[in-house]
């Protein structure tokens, strides 16, 4: 397929996607038109709109890479939630409670604490992956939840900060990731995960290990020929995809809350894998779908806010465009509508 | 001696354990009941969840329009019907990765019960309270001390759950549908080549669990609390998946899991009464599934063609 | 009387032939063999058969009646069944189970379990097909597996029993009693056609014998007539199109050694040594542990017992990656299989097992990779856009071609090359041939395995004779006839002059 086919078609899968969603509403009793205008209206007229919408995209851009690395060596991370709540709550707790050192050490110690624990807690998968053969899909959804679990269980006891809410204490000043302008909740989040697509782009198409990650996922036999340890290379795009999760909890808490709070992710994780999906498991293609998915999460918000019609309207957008993007085949049943009616004129 | 342990306190609460377990134990037995049907077809269903939110919603949406709770279930079932015969579409015909679309389904029925909950009712967080589906009393049997207190005062959907056990129990392992539908799971092509129509088998079989699944869900709203609440299913989708491996794909196997994870609900509840962490407890439906999947408690096999896209070749078409 | 008629049979796959005006007739109730070698087309007419390929062109007879067969169904109704090479079985059911699937009799809708198990047990008791119709299929040896299929065949109610290579999976114990059982079918009037490429089966088995080689009829010939000889050459032809030129060469050092290799019941003490600026070539009848034996020597699979020494290091222990590195070169024997990756492009399949020496810290050397990418596509003329087209798009000569080139030009001590020309067009089989010998020429040690036995005889130095994971006969080219080579690899035994059924 050429270049042009390929955008085409994507951007035939996007429209196909967001007619469906606005049928939905549509059938909801809303007028999908104000909704829409509404939403991109909200999310781009303006700085404030620009900013939420960048917001929304910083821990998707972090999610989505995540997803996408496993993909790249075959493995299906399911678990990018879990290993998300892992790296925030080691990030909240290294920040809060390791006193305040300078600043980009203290910083650096943080997320390097969140890339570690989410990676540990997507190796558990990988191990079990490559020990006993377990289905990673279904392991990383369980993980999942021990993992949300676990950390609802740290924040509501052991490093509970006094009061009522289930949350963590703030983390000190030189943990914290600046914020980009006033005003805004934009944090430097945003820079480390720009950063991390370079990175990950480098990685997967410039290195031997990125490399040999990819020969695994796409034929494992010929890698294992070319002596490459397709085992190992399970393990290792494991842990950096749990990782990059990880760090984007990190980058939640050391941005946005300034702690973690018990249930604070309303499912990056999952979104993540939409967002992989959408951007075709590249980084680049990440880097435009989290923009994306960012803009319309941002954009239900406003709709939230300015109409009757609640953000969870985007939760239906996304459906369509991953069931749009994931099916390989839907494309040709419009195809053959448009032959049979094609024919049908004729007679 | 005998009156004074009825009596006593232990007792009781012991009791009220027991029947709490059956109640937390209903919807994860329909749902995993549901996950058995699509998976021994061979279609992966990660959309119990959402399949369940469905039932939830479109029972109270039923009963609320109706007046009539079981036309609620009526409609909740065949909502989840109608969801399944999409990931069915998506799956079998368009060849979308079945992970993919079951996470696809989830999100989906999120957003749409959450925005049909305000256009109909204009509250983000819950319905109005309509009629709902409350516990029955068996006559005679309800009557025996014990035994008669924790089984037979139980929710319609209980009973209900008991007796698709056992027709689906009949149905998979002593009708010739069960048997080619087990064979599908395990190896399409062979089913194929002796002239069975594969994919009629599996859109079936998907529907069906559709239709469990949101029985299951309907019986958290109606059943439990007669309104819907959003996102009110809150991860049962994941634990009745749960159920499923660890009940081995098999009717009787889930009901039996299900009542396991059930009690862990139980005790959850009574733990959460007196203040203690609940957290550990709620994990074991999980840590259960990654030690059986791990090969640690007990040798599971799910089917061999779970997951896999079926294709022909080059056969006539 | 006529059983079967199929008259000028044509199929093509894409733009190859699989079938070229096939034709085969088998009267009724005798036992036929349809011999030929691997990739004759033997599988693919009986497909056709069986309802599961459209012929191009071609015509079928059924007990003189013309007919048309659109799928096993329609094949079932006219009393065809087909035992496949690969069964057809579900190994979590029961055998009963299996049995019945898509003939199940039930009573009210509730399966007649009970009845259908007597129906099994006396069809199995008739023909003498012991199976244990409670077990599960996954818990059954694979003698019983076969016994099972062809009962399912049986109770279809089949007439004409196609068997696809029925031996292959089989113990020579095995074999007997398959063979006994066959014979009591035919007592019982069934037609039996069955597929195979082992001479020593239709000698033992066969009232008549088809031979197609390249999709072509060859003839056919009553067993008790046919020698080893005569079906060998039926079967392997006169057709020998290329004559690559052999020179002399000085031959060296022992590059590449085994001694006493075994794995489990695959290999059975395999001794082979491989001199520098010498091709050893391996024979054998597919399935005989060609595949086995590569990937030991590669490092897929590790040794039960015995060594492999590569320049003199004994690499037995050693994985993948570091035999490559000791200067190992593998062709693997399926190039879409183990060889290359198709999703992705000419230059990242270019250097596929040789990325340690493109690299800096971990970093790519992108443009030494391209160079070396298309040095690659030059040196070894594959036909391509440029090098960032994706290898799928490649023709198989070419896609060959790439692999071949890959491992050539970095230069391995050893070579490992299996069946290097399969797939591919007669001028790319020549081209490559003579780039083999060219390696021989500058003294290089190479271990050949290929199915084609031209091929084997052309290029080597000497043969090794590979026959149920055991090495049976060794020796220098000149010192085989073709057909005797063809005896050895069914098995047989040149001394005696006949095929013995071990």
């Amino acid at each position: 397929m050429k270049l042009w086919q390929k955008v085409g078609s994507l951007v035939l899968r996007l429209f196909l996607a967001l007619f469906t969603a606005g049928l939905v509403l549509y059938f909801s009793g809303y007028s999908p038109l104000t909704a829409y205008k509404a939403m991109i209206w909200g999310a781009i007229s303006n700085w404030d709109g620009i900013a939420l919408s960048l917001v929304q995209a910083t821990p998707l851009i972090f999610t989505g890479l995540a997803v996408a690395f496993a993909n790249n060596c075959g493995v299906f991370n399911i678990g990018a939630e879990g290993q998300l709540y892992l790296g925030a709550m080691a990030a909240a707790v290294i920040g809060a409670f390791i006193p305040p050192l300078p600043h980009f050490f203290h910083l650096f110690l943080a997320l390097l604490g969140g890339a570690i624990f989410g990676g540990l807690w997507a190796s558990i998968a990988a191990w079990l992956k490559v020990k006993a053969e377990a289905n990673e899909v279904i392991i990383t959804i369980m993980l999942n939840s021990i993992g949300i679990l676990l950390c609802s269980y740290l924040a509501n006891y052991v490093f509970k900060a006094p009061g009522p809410v289930a949350q963590t204490p703030e983390v000190h000043a030189s943990a914290a990731l600046n914020r980009i302008g006033t005003g805004t909740q934009l944090s430097t989040a945003l820079l480390v995960g720009l950063g991390l697509i370079i990175i990950i782009w480098v990685v997967l198409y410039r290195t031997k290990l990125g490399y040999e990650v990819r020969i695994v996922g796409a034929n494992p036999r010929a890698a294992a020929t070319a002596g490459i340890n397709v085992a190992g290379m399970t393990f290792v795009a494991l842990f950096i995809s749990g990782a990059l999760a990880g760090l984007g909890g990190a980058g939640q808490v050391l941005g946005l809350h300034s702690r973690f709070i018990d249930g604070f992710s309303p499912g990056y994780g999952f979104d993540g894998i939409a967002v992989a999906i959408l951007g075709g498991n590249s980084p680049i293609g990440v880097l435009f779908a989290a923009l994306l998915f960012g803009l319309l999460r941002a954009g239900g918000m406003v709709l939230d806010r300015t109409t009757k019609i609640p953000v969870d309207f985007v939760l239906i957008i996304q459906a369509a465009i991953i069931l749009f993007i994931a099916a390989p085949n839907i494309l040709k049943f419009l195809k053959g509508g448009l032959k049979s009616a094609r024919t049908n004129t004729k007679q | 001696m005998l009156e004074q342990i009825l009596n006593s306190e232990a007792f009781f609460l012991t009791m009220a354990l027991l029947a709490s377990t059956l109640r937390m134990a209903t919807p994860l037995g329909l749902a995993a009941m549901g996950a058995v049907y699509s998976e021994r077809a061979g279609v992966v269903n990660l959309g119990l969840e959402g399949l369940m939110l469905v039932g939830a919603f479109f029972g109270v949406l039923g009963s609320y329009l109706t007046g009539n709770a079981w036309l609620g279930v009526l409609l909740a079932v065949i909502s989840g019907g109608v969801l399944a015969f999409l990931l069915a579409l998506v799956t079998l015909r368009y060849k979308a990765n079945h992970v993919v679309a079951g996470v696809a389904l989830n999100l989906l029925s999120l957003g749409l019960t959450s925005v049909l909950l305000v256009a109909i009712w204009g509250n983000r967080g819950k319905s109005a309270d309509v009629e709902g589906i409350y516990p029955v009393n068996i006559p005679f049997l309800s009557d025996i001390p014990v035994l008669g207190e924790i089984f037979f005062r139980q929710s319609p959907f209980f009973y209900l759950l008991i007796i698709l056990m056992v027709i689906s129990w009949f149905l998979f392992y002593r009708t010739k549908w069960g048997l080619r539908l087990r064979a599908i799971g395990e190896n399409p092509a062979a089913v194929d080549s002796l002239g069975i129509p594969v994919n009629t088998y599996k859109y079936i079989a998907v529907i069906a669990g559709g239709m469990l699944a949101a029985l299951g869900g309907a019986y958290l709203s109606l059943g439990e609390l007669s309104l819907f609440g959003r996102n009110m299913v809150s991860g049962r989708g994941y634990i009745a998946l749960a159920a499923n491996i660890l009940g081995n794909w098999n009717p009787v196997g889930v009901v039996l899991s299900s009542l396991l994870f059930g009690f862990a609900n139980a005790v959850e509840m009574n733990l959460q009464l007196y203040g203690w962490p609940t957290q550990f407890v709620q994990m074991i439906p999980y840590v259960v599934t990654i030690f059986v999947l791990g090969g640690l408690v007990r040798k599971v096999e799910a089917p061999k063609a779970l997951g896999e896209h079926f294709d022909r070749g080059d056969t006539h078409v | 009387m006529e059983a079967l008629r199929m008259k000028g049979i044509i199929k093509d796959f894409g733009s190859t032939r699989a079938l070229d005006q096939a034709d085969l007739v088998v009267k009724k109730g005798e036992i036929h063999s349809l011999l030929g070698e691997n990739g004759a087309g033997k599988t693919t007419l009986m497909k056709i058969l069986y309802g599961m390929y459209e012929p191009n062109q071609g015509e079928i007879f059924i007990n003189g009646n013309k007919v048309v067969i659109n799928s096993p169904k329609e094949a079932m109704n006219l009393g065809i069944n087909m035992v496949f090479q690969h069964f057809m079985l579900i190994p979590n059911l029961s055998v009963t189970e299996n049995i019945i699937l898509g003939q199940e009799e039930t009573k009210l809708g509730v399966l007649s379990y009970k009845e259908a198990r007597k129906k099994v047990m006396q069809l199995s008791e008739q023909l003498g097909l012991k199976v244990r119709p409670d077990m599960r299929v996954a818990d059954i040896p694979v003698g019983e597996k076969q016994r099972v299929e062809i009962l399912k065949a049986l109770y279809r109610g089949a007439d004409l029993l196609i068997l696809d290579e029925p031996t292959a999976v089989l113990t020579p114990q095995e074999v007997k009693e398959l063979f006994k059982v066959l014979k009591a079918l035919k007592e019982n009037g069934k037609t039996i056609i069955i597929i195979t490429h082992k001479l020593k089966e239709t000698m033992a088995v066969a009232d008549n014998v088809t031979v197609l080689r390249n999709g072509k009829t060859q003839g056919i010939i009553a067993a008790s007539e046919a020698t080893p000889e005569i079906l060998a050459q039926m079967m392997v032809g006169r057709s020998v199109i290329l004559e690559a030129v052999k020179e002399d060469v000085n031959k060296g050092r022992v590059l590449l050694e085994t001694k006493d290799l075994t794995l489990g019941k695959k290999l059975k003490k395999i001794n082979l040594q491989v001199q520098q600026g010498q091709i050893l070539g391996i024979a054998g009848v597919e399935g005989n542990g060609q595949t086995e034996l590569l990937e030991t020597l590669l490092g897929l699979e590790t040794a039960t017992s015995g060594s492999i020494y590569l320049n003199n290091t004994d690499v037995t222990q050693k994985a993948v990656k570091e035999r490559l590195k000791i200067g190992l070169g593998f062709i693997a024997e399926d190039r879409n299989d183990r060889g290359l990756v198709n999703g992705f492009s000419i230059w990242q399949n270019s250097v596929l097992g040789y990325q340690d020496r493109y690299q800096k810290n971990g970093i790519l050397n992108m443009q030494k990779i391209y160079v070396a990418s298309r040095q690659i596509v030059s040196n070894y003329q594959v036909k391509v856009e440029n090098i960032f087209s994706k290898t799928s798009s490649l023709s198989g000569g070419n896609a060959q071609k790439l692999l071949v080139g890959r491992v050539f030009y970095h230069d391995p001590e050893v070579l490992i090359i299996a069946h290097p020309t399969r797939g591919v067009d007669v001028g790319a089989i020549e081209y490559l041939h003579n780039e083999i010998l060219q390696l021989r020429k500058k003294g290089k040690a190479i271990l050949l395995v290929s199915a084609d036995l031209d091929e084997v005889r052309q290029l080597s130095d000497r043969i090794a004779v590979l026959y149920e994971g055991k090495i049976v006969m060794e020796g220098n080219t000149s010192d085989f006839t073709e057909e005797a080579l063809g005896i050895y690899m069914a098995g047989g035994d040149l001394v005696n002059r006949e095929v013995v059924l071990s």
